[in-house]
């Protein structure tokens, strides 16, 4: 995704309001394969649009002057949310943004989530198409939310020096109150049917604030995701309708194998069930309640034929990408002549890394509600992805994708699985739902059908050489990945493929930041048919892990310090240095590692946000590894709401510890053997390191910070864990008997 | 028939005895606010409390909760040891996505009316069956201690000797 995050920077640096440049950069990333995709295309990031008239009323008789602000007569200010909030904490950033330039009191703005409706809610960074990925929130609706929040205080300013007969320059504007010295006040609720009266005002003719006139942005202002602590935020999980059925879906065993037939006849007598469906999928089963559609489904009985399933195991898999590491791949950066300077090199180091497949496992299993009506169909789901997922429906009911009404609710975590190119789960649940016309269904995925579903951050071989001159100074970097492509054969191939190369297979090593002359990335991509998907932080996921455990065996090799030997590779690269400084003095790094613990550090770019950890592990006296400590530090630009950045570097901590630790989706003879939390291992809070966050002060345009905190973290416990035992570790999850 | 008493209200349910009590609480008294996260015990996303004690809800069949009372985190807000930890987890913004929590705060009330005084090695062992893939851990550990600094100091000793006991 990282075209995503490029596309981003550039949009946010040339703060151009029309944002013309990444609807054409979309169109152009998406290729060919744009072309088969209905997309309602508008003149994008146009505020004025939002209004069907050139007043700003809405049919609720509120002053809505974009398609972003609505502020009614009782005083509430609602921010529309573009963006799914899965914990990422967009309820709360994207609403600071608005509220900042409208002026508002925190307390009186409510976020709403927005409609699918690309002609108003895309993704700046995507161009046309809405949705959520990429650590793109924040990023894509920086100036555009600004110019929302200030074009309806501008408006608001006017109504009351209308009102009061002054000058506009003389209405001041605090927490919701605009006053003027003659003691005339108003709120904002007092001034809004005002303000609806009149023609929404140019985008250049608003003038955005200062950063030193910012109120909110760069407070910890309190989460406006609330009632999640006491049980009254409604999942998708908890949402019903009357006369809705619960559906439980019975799967092939393994990938690639098709139903030959079933018998239902047990199931449709058991209790509480109402019918069974052959979908695509699997067989379904729907009934009154999931405890009847959960004893009706064992009870079914399906011969399947697996002639054409996977049945390699993952040993299997892993010898033959081991394999496929020692011959060429395709380039996708080539620097100098990397072959010929390891070759002339004083010392060479090679290893061998490798990663398992992975499931994203948010603690909601994918569920979804549809409802299949004779003029479209609505769903309600914690929607990541609008546009694709519009699209997708709309195939399967032969519709058009603006029937297809998506209501956007909480997500019980997503890490990227919801965010799916085939729109596997809200497409199963609408094949149900389409052989019960009229009645609302509610798929719901058992923790074992999430486990089992596929959509897994794909596995990979990574193989590194690396050439060092007489004076330990690295002369060459070959790396070759091994792994199955995110974007093949999805809607993302025209724009992230490119000469044969998965920009998502490669992204954190091919943009290597460190000078080092002669520099070789390739990759070979490899078709199996286990399904993959984008999981949180993408090809950083194993990336970093990769480039930031060999920099280490290297630095080891030449007898350097692994901070001093980044700083000089990082020369001219102040964002990143300045992170990796940051981290190593609030860590002490240079100063005595405590008895028993090993020290190590990991930095790295993703989404736009640099961010650099340094962790303290120990053994346990069974030997286990722990981690006690980990500093990290995080540039991410303007620090819009410093306790979510804080609390998305803890997370992203917690999220890739378990990988780095102890997670790994592994096949036998094609089967999944993990099936929920007792095989497929999570971090616990007993393995939760004590954290440290520092945000490094900045002025740039913010970047996001949902993703980037995972990426650092493993290979910052391998070589802390490398410092402690003298031995490196090539594999993840670490094994420490190998 | 099965007759229980669920946040303080007698109930009789017409529902097979081993449906497991999440989804008596869920599907038949509609009280949501109990997670379902695995089904199997291992995620304690469906963490309630019977008789006082911690059970793991999607596990429990109702005919195990006969003549027993069934506490939800619905009924947090008239606890003070609920109040204190949700007003904690406000403190410490502990919630990201969310869905775990409602089992955490049931977990950590359990905790603390056992041991109003937690080290963290003593949360870490009584919130170990607890996950939460958002990470949240550091911020549970702190508002446990907040919420033991703060809300349960104040409270009625007994109300920890009658859960003891």
């Amino acid at each position: 995704m990282r075209f995503m995050s490029e596309l981003t920077s550039k949009l946010v640096s040339e703060q151009q309001p029309q944002g013309g440049t990444s609807r054409r950069g979309f169109l152009k990333l998406m290729g060919g394969a744009g072309a088969g995709l209905t997309l309602a295309i508008n003149t994008p990031f146009s505020l004025a649009n939002a209004s069907e008239s050139p007043e700003a009323l809405n049919a609720d008789g509120d002053f809505a002057p974009n398609a972003f602000v609505r502020i009614a007569p009782d005083n509430s200010v609602s921010v529309v949310i573009k963006h799914i909030e899965m914990g990422q904490g967009t309820f709360t950033g994207l609403s600071t943004i608005v509220a900042d330039e409208l002026d508002a009191a925190w307390s009186q703005v409510v976020p709403v989530p927005a409609p699918a409706d690309a002609s108003r809610y895309n993704n700046l960074a995507f161009g046309p198409m809405q949705g959520t990925g990429g650590s793109t929130a924040i990023a894509n609706s920086w100036e555009q939310l600004r110019l929302a929040g200030a074009t309806a205080k501008a408006m608001l300013v006017t109504a009351a020096a209308q009102a009061w007969n002054v000058p506009a320059s003389e209405i001041r504007v605090s927490e919701g109150v605009l006053s003027h010295a003659s003691g005339r006040e108003a709120t904002f609720g007092e001034m809004a049917d005002r303000a609806a009266q009149l023609p929404v005002p140019e985008p250049k003719s608003i003038t955005l604030k200062t950063p030193d006139q910012f109120v909110l942005i760069g407070k910890s202002v309190s989460r406006k995701d609330v009632g999640k602590n006491d049980g009254t935020a409604i999942f998708t999980q908890d949402f019903k309708l009357d006369g809705m059925l619960t559906a439980l879906v019975l799967h092939p065993p393994r990938f690639g194998a098709t139903l030959v037939s079933f018998d239902d006849s047990e199931t449709r007598a058991s209790n509480g069930v109402v019918d069974v469906v052959q979908i695509p999928s699997g067989i379904a089963v729907l009934a009154k309640d999931y405890w009847s559609a959960h004893v009706g489904r064992g009870k079914l009985k399906a011969e399947w034929d697996e002639s054409g399933a996977i049945s390699q195991s993952s040993d299997e898999m892993m010898a033959e990408y081991r394999e496929l590491s020692q011959k060429e791949g395709l380039p996708a950066r080539n620097d100098g002549d990397a072959a010929a300077a390891i070759s002339d090199a004083a010392t060479v180091v090679e290893a061998t890394y490798e990663f398992p497949y992975l499931s994203h496992a948010p603690m909601e299993p994918m569920n979804c509600v549809a409802l299949v009506k004779p003029d479209g169909c609505e769903i309600w789901n914690g929607e990541q992805f609008q546009t694709v997922d519009q699209n997708n429906i709309a195939a399967v009911l032969g519709i058009k994708p603006e029937q297809v009404k998506i209501n956007m609710l909480y997500a019980g975590g997503s890490f990227g699985r919801r965010a799916n190119p085939h729109s596997d789960y809200l497409v199963e649940t609408v094949h149900i739902a389409k052989a019960k016309p009229g009645v609302p269904v509610k798929l719901v995925w058992s923790r074992e059908d999430d486990v089992h579903a596929g959509y897994y951050r794909p596995a990979y071989v990574h193989r590194l050489r690396g050439g060092l001159d007489a004076e330990g100074n690295i002369t060459g970097w070959q790396q070759h990945i091994v792994g199955q492509s995110i974007a093949q054969g999805t809607l993302f191939e025209g724009g992230m493929i490119k000469d044969g190369v998965d920009d998502t297979s490669v992204e954190g090593a091919s943009n290597l930041p460190y000078a080092i002359p002669n520099l070789n990335v390739s990759l070979t991509t490899t078709q199996k048919q286990v399904p993959v998907v984008w999981w949180r932080s993408v090809g950083s996921t194993h990336t970093a892990y990769a480039t930031e455990a060999f920099l280490d065996e290297l630095a080891a090799k030449a007898g350097k310090d692994p901070v001093e030997l980044r700083m000089q590779l990082l020369k001219g690269e102040p964002r990143w240095q300045g992170v990796l400084k940051l981290a190593a003095e609030k860590a002490g790094w240079g100063s005595e590692v405590p008895e028993g613990r090993g020290r190590g550090v990991a930095v790295h770019k993703s989404f736009g946000t640099y961010v650099a950890q340094v962790a303290e592990v120990s053994l346990t006296d069974s030997g286990q590894l722990k981690v006690e400590k980990v500093v990290c530090a995080v540039d991410c630009g303007v620090a819009i709401n410093p306790d979510v950045i804080r609390a998305q570097m803890e997370g992203g901590i917690g999220f890739g510890l378990s990988p780095a630790m102890m997670s790994a989706i592994t096949l036998d003879k094609g089967k999944v053997v993990e099936s929920n939390f007792h095989n497929y291992q999570v971090l616990r809070i007993n393995q939760m390191p004590e954290i440290e966050v520092h945000i490094v002060p900045s002025a740039e345009a913010p970047t996001g910070v949902g993703e980037p905190g995972v990426p650092p973290i493993a290979p910052a416990v391998a070589n802390a864990l490398a410092a402690l035992t003298g031995k490196r570790y090539h594999q993840l999850p670490i094994k420490l008997d190998t | 028939m099965i007759e229980v008493t669920v946040n303080g209200e007698a109930r009789t349910l017409d529902v097979p005895a081993d449906t497991p009590i999440l989804w008596v609480l869920r599907d038949t008294l509609k009280l949501t606010g109990t997670r379902f996260g695995c089904g199997m015990a291992l995620c304690g996303a469906c963490t309630v409390h019977l008789d006082g004690s911690p059970i793991r809800s999607c596990m429990t069949p109702i005919s195990q909760a006969q003549g027993k009372q069934i506490t939800t985190i619905e009924a947090m807000e008239n606890d003070p040891v609920g109040q204190a930890v949700q007003q904690a987890w406000m403190d410490e913004a502990v919630a990201q996505c969310g869905y775990c929590q409602s089992g955490q705060v049931m977990s950590a009330v359990s905790l603390l009316k056992r041991n109003p005084t937690p080290s963290d090695e003593q949360i870490d062992s009584g919130m170990s069956g607890n996950i939460c893939r958002c990470g949240t851990y550091p911020r549970i550990r702190k508002a446990i201690q907040r919420a033991a600094e703060n809300g349960t100091a104040s409270i009625d000793e007994s109300l920890f000797t009658e859960v003891k006991a």
